[in-house]
């Protein structure tokens, strides 16, 4: 990211900047409103069938944390919105017409879930408990479908179709051809899947953290277990669905392919270099090569061939520096991914042998870790599929210099969307830590504090 | 198919200054509540109806934009790209206002409610002022749709500045005829005289504000106050009407026909506009014609369209029912 791609006008560079940080920023929040809130739900459903009094505090208070990220979540997405146009008037002004379609759905399913989380959010004291209960449900079902929407967009600008353009302008649309385009699928169920196993492994965390410090309890150990349950058999589906994402890649998408494994020159019996940096010649330094592996995987056998970054036209080729980024943040996602198997595989393999959690430290060390590695993998595949394309912002259809805006100082914009966007991320982790410790001190202070100076409840927050 | 689309824009964007237009605008009486003591009462109402619907009123700002760039891309390509300063400002000002708000409401310590409260108020006045003045730099054909223009001059110009007063002005009166219908419902009388004052106030700044705008209307843009008085009249006049009628009621009307006619006295300003403009979309050089999708994309849209109102109507009544009758509370 830190790199200009090709030579384009002097916004190119703050513009992919400030779209890099905005994203990444978002995409962190994400997992909250798509993933927290189907193990909140987990834990009403628990609360109610079998009276668990634990589990309904735990969906109560992960609700309050749902809100708080959601609303986060609400305005960076809103800041994303406006850079669309802001930053990319190239891309909106020339494809809109069909790059628009799937936000505009996604729009639908932003609305329902905007409004059933208020209610549900809003609802626990004056509805009744299956009632409430079922508000929950149009939030988990229209987190899916804005999830599926937004990626369809991303999915088209990978592998864009569905139009006809005359002149380069888009004369007709396929509007089901643009949203259901060839990387929908997998693109799609892999961020899905994304979203759970970093709500699961994020919240697991928190409660493993709480068992560190303080020693098990039963509060905690239904905070852990539940999500935790979800992320461990969501991780596995996770990276079959990756094995399935790389090899359509290598199909669709061969620069990003030869980028991810680091291949200057097109062959057979590619070897898979885990780690390694490519120089300025093409050759790969450091790195472990497990000979054919690449080809093994790509196409079942080590005779598969495989095109190189020599195929690219020099002009439109990614500068090495791209390469390398794309093939590291690629071996940080997969090797975080089976990281995270690992663990889970662990935790499987005890709870079906002794029905119980793995009690010794290093797994709880792990655990706690757990939700920190997930946020890395998450991040890691985005930077994958999105440097991996460039330099097209619409493959083969639009580079992103032409994109990018001419007007503006976009620094300057830039800088102050750090300061505001950041400084809501610090104040969101704020709050949060501040819920946190009128939890543990037994307050269930959230939403019901009146404004204004109280001095009862300013003891409670200082034991 | 084409003005169907423009029409659905329209219709959304009207909504958005209607409902969040009445969040803006609780966010003013917010920042001129007071000291802590004295705006507590104030901000717990003030928190109390926004708190539950505030995000619901903001996806209609989302669905805007997502309208806009997908049925006619090179006019929203045109407006981002000149008056990038404004509204750049208006989505940062989005930001503190949402994270401020949902911050203060788990805030427990006064010092911590007082930042994120000023935070969430501040952006609530600043960023109706900068849509105002993007407004009204599109209304008065300002933005140009290909050539590169340079900002400044563009929107801060003394029109636009009197467009984004007059956003911000708007949006407080909304937001003070809905909290006095708030407060009568809750049967909490001083604050019902006391947002009752407010309105008054609002609407008459409101008032004078809009003579001033038409001033500077007809040295800036004849065109448009020529169409505005043309076929623009009915609504103008029902806009008055409304707004005027809503301060003779506001001692004894049902809380409910209060806000649905302060809400109509600020629809059909912005109706007024629509069709003053109507068939253009920036000025009267960027035609809804020449600027839209194509056929496939806008009966696209309008089938969502369809579909969203088949949807999302129904959940925000619930929504807005349930909140009416106090069945979502905190806690």
């Amino acid at each position: 990211m830190l790199f200009a791609v090709a030579p384009g006008p002097p916004q190119l560079l703050p513009a992919r900047e400030q779209m890099a940080f905005t994203l990444g920023f978002h995409i962190i929040l994400v997992p909250f409103g798509v993933a927290l809130t189907t193990l909140m739900l987990l834990a009403e459903y628990r609360a109610y069938k079998h009276g668990d009094e634990d589990a309904l505090l735990l969906a109560q208070r992960w609700s309050k944390v749902a809100a708080v990220l959601f609303a986060v979540g609400a305005v960076s997405g809103t800041v994303l919105s406006f850079e669309m146009g802001l930053l990319w008037p190239g891309l909106m002004g020339r494809f809109g017409a069909a790059y628009g379609i799937p936000f505009v759905v996604e729009g639908i399913f932003f609305f329902l879930e905007a409004i059933y989380l208020s209610v549900y959010i809003y609802g626990w004291k004056r509805m009744r408990p299956w009632t409430h209960f079922k508000m929950g449900l149009p939030v988990v079902i229209s987190g899916m479908g804005g999830t599926f929407s937004v990626v369809a967009a991303n999915a088209w600008m990978n592998l864009p179709g569905g139009i006809t353009l005359r002149h380069g302008n888009v004369v007709d649309v396929r509007p089901l051809a643009v949203f259901f385009n060839r990387a929908f699928w997998y693109e799609a169920l892999h961020m899905l899947l994304a979203a759970y196993v970093v709500a699961g492994f994020l919240t697991a965390s928190i409660y493993a953290v709480g068992r560190l410090r303080s020693g098990p309890s039963r509060y905690r150990r239904l905070g852990f277990l539940i999500p935790f349950s979800v992320a461990a058999v969501v991780i596995p589906v996770q990276i079959f669905v990756g094995d399935v994402v790389a090899r359509e890649t290598y199909h669709n998408e061969p620069a990003k392919f030869a980028a991810i494994e680091l291949l200057s020159h097109s062959g057979t019996h590619v070897p898979e270099t885990l780690g390694g940096l490519m120089m300025a010649n093409g050759t790969v330094k450091f790195g472990i090569r497990l000979p054919d592996f690449a080809s093994l995987l790509a196409g079942f056998s080590a005779k598969t061939d495989i095109k190189g970054l020599e195929t690219v036209p020099k002009e439109i080729r990614a500068p090495t520096e791209l390469v390398n980024i794309v093939h590291t943040s690629f071996d940080a996602m997969v090797g975080t991914g089976f990281a995270l198997l690992g663990l889970a595989l662990w935790f499987g393999l005890v709870w079906v042998r002794k029905r119980e959690v793995p009690g010794g430290r290093l797994f709880w060390l792990g655990a706690a870790l757990a939700g920190l590695v997930s946020v890395v993998s998450l991040e890691s595949g985005w930077v994958v599929t999105e440097v991996g394309r460039q330099p097209w912002t619409v493959e083969g259809l639009l580079l992103t210099r032409d994109a990018v805006t001419r007007s503006g100082n976009v620094w300057l914009f830039f800088t102050g969307s750090v300061i505001i966007v950041g400084g809501a991320g610090i104040g969101a982790i704020a709050v949060l830590l501040a819920m946190k410790r009128r939890w543990s001190a037994g307050a269930e202070a959230g939403f019901d504090v009146p404004y204004g100076p109280d001095e009862g409840v300013e003891a409670v927050t200082q034991p | 198919m084409r003005t169907v689309a423009a029409g659905m824009l329209f219709v959304v964007l009207t909504a958005y200054a209607m409902f969040g237009g009445a969040d803006f605008g609780a966010g003013f009486w917010d920042l001129t509540a007071g000291g802590a003591e004295r705006g507590r009462r104030p901000r717990a109402l003030i928190d109390h109806s926004i708190g539950p619907v505030w995000e619901a009123n903001h996806v209609w700002l989302i669905f805007c934009l997502v309208l806009a760039w997908t049925a006619f891309p090179p006019v929203f390509a045109a407006v981002m790209r000149t008056l990038y300063v404004p509204l750049g400002l208006a989505a940062l000002g989005i930001v503190l206002r949402g994270s401020g708000f949902a911050f203060r409401k788990v805030s427990v310590r006064t010092s911590a409610q007082r930042a994120t409260g000023a935070t969430f108020a501040a952006s609530s006045v600043v960023t109706p002022f900068f849509f105002g003045t993007a407004a009204g730099a599109i209304a008065t054909g300002r933005v140009p749709l290909h050539r590169s223009a340079g900002s400044l001059e563009i929107w801060f110009t003394p029109t636009c500045l009197f467009t984004g007063a007059l956003a911000v002005v708007t949006c407080a009166y909304l937001a003070a005829v809905f909290l006095t219908a708030e407060a009568r419902q809750r049967g909490e009388a001083d604050l019902e005289i006391y947002f009752r004052n407010r309105s008054r106030l609002a609407a008459a700044g409101a008032g004078l504000i809009s003579a001033g705008g038409l001033v500077v209307l007809h040295r800036a843009a004849p065109h448009l106050l020529h169409r505005l008085l043309g076929p623009g009249i009915p609504f103008v006049i029902l806009s008055a009407l409304t707004g005027v009628g809503v301060l003779g009621l506001l001692h004894k009307a049902d809380p409910r026909l209060l806000r649905v006619m302060a809400a109509l006295a600020v629809g059909s300003v912005i109706a007024g506009w629509g069709v003053a403009q109507y068939p253009y979309l920036l000025g009267n050089h960027a035609s809804i014609a020449s600027a839209a999708a194509p056929m496939a994309t806008l009966e696209t849209l309008a089938g969502i369209f369809v579909v969203a109102a088949a949807l999302v109507l129904p959940s925000l009544g619930i929504l807005y029912v349930l909140h009416q009758r106090g069945r979502l509370e905190s806690g």
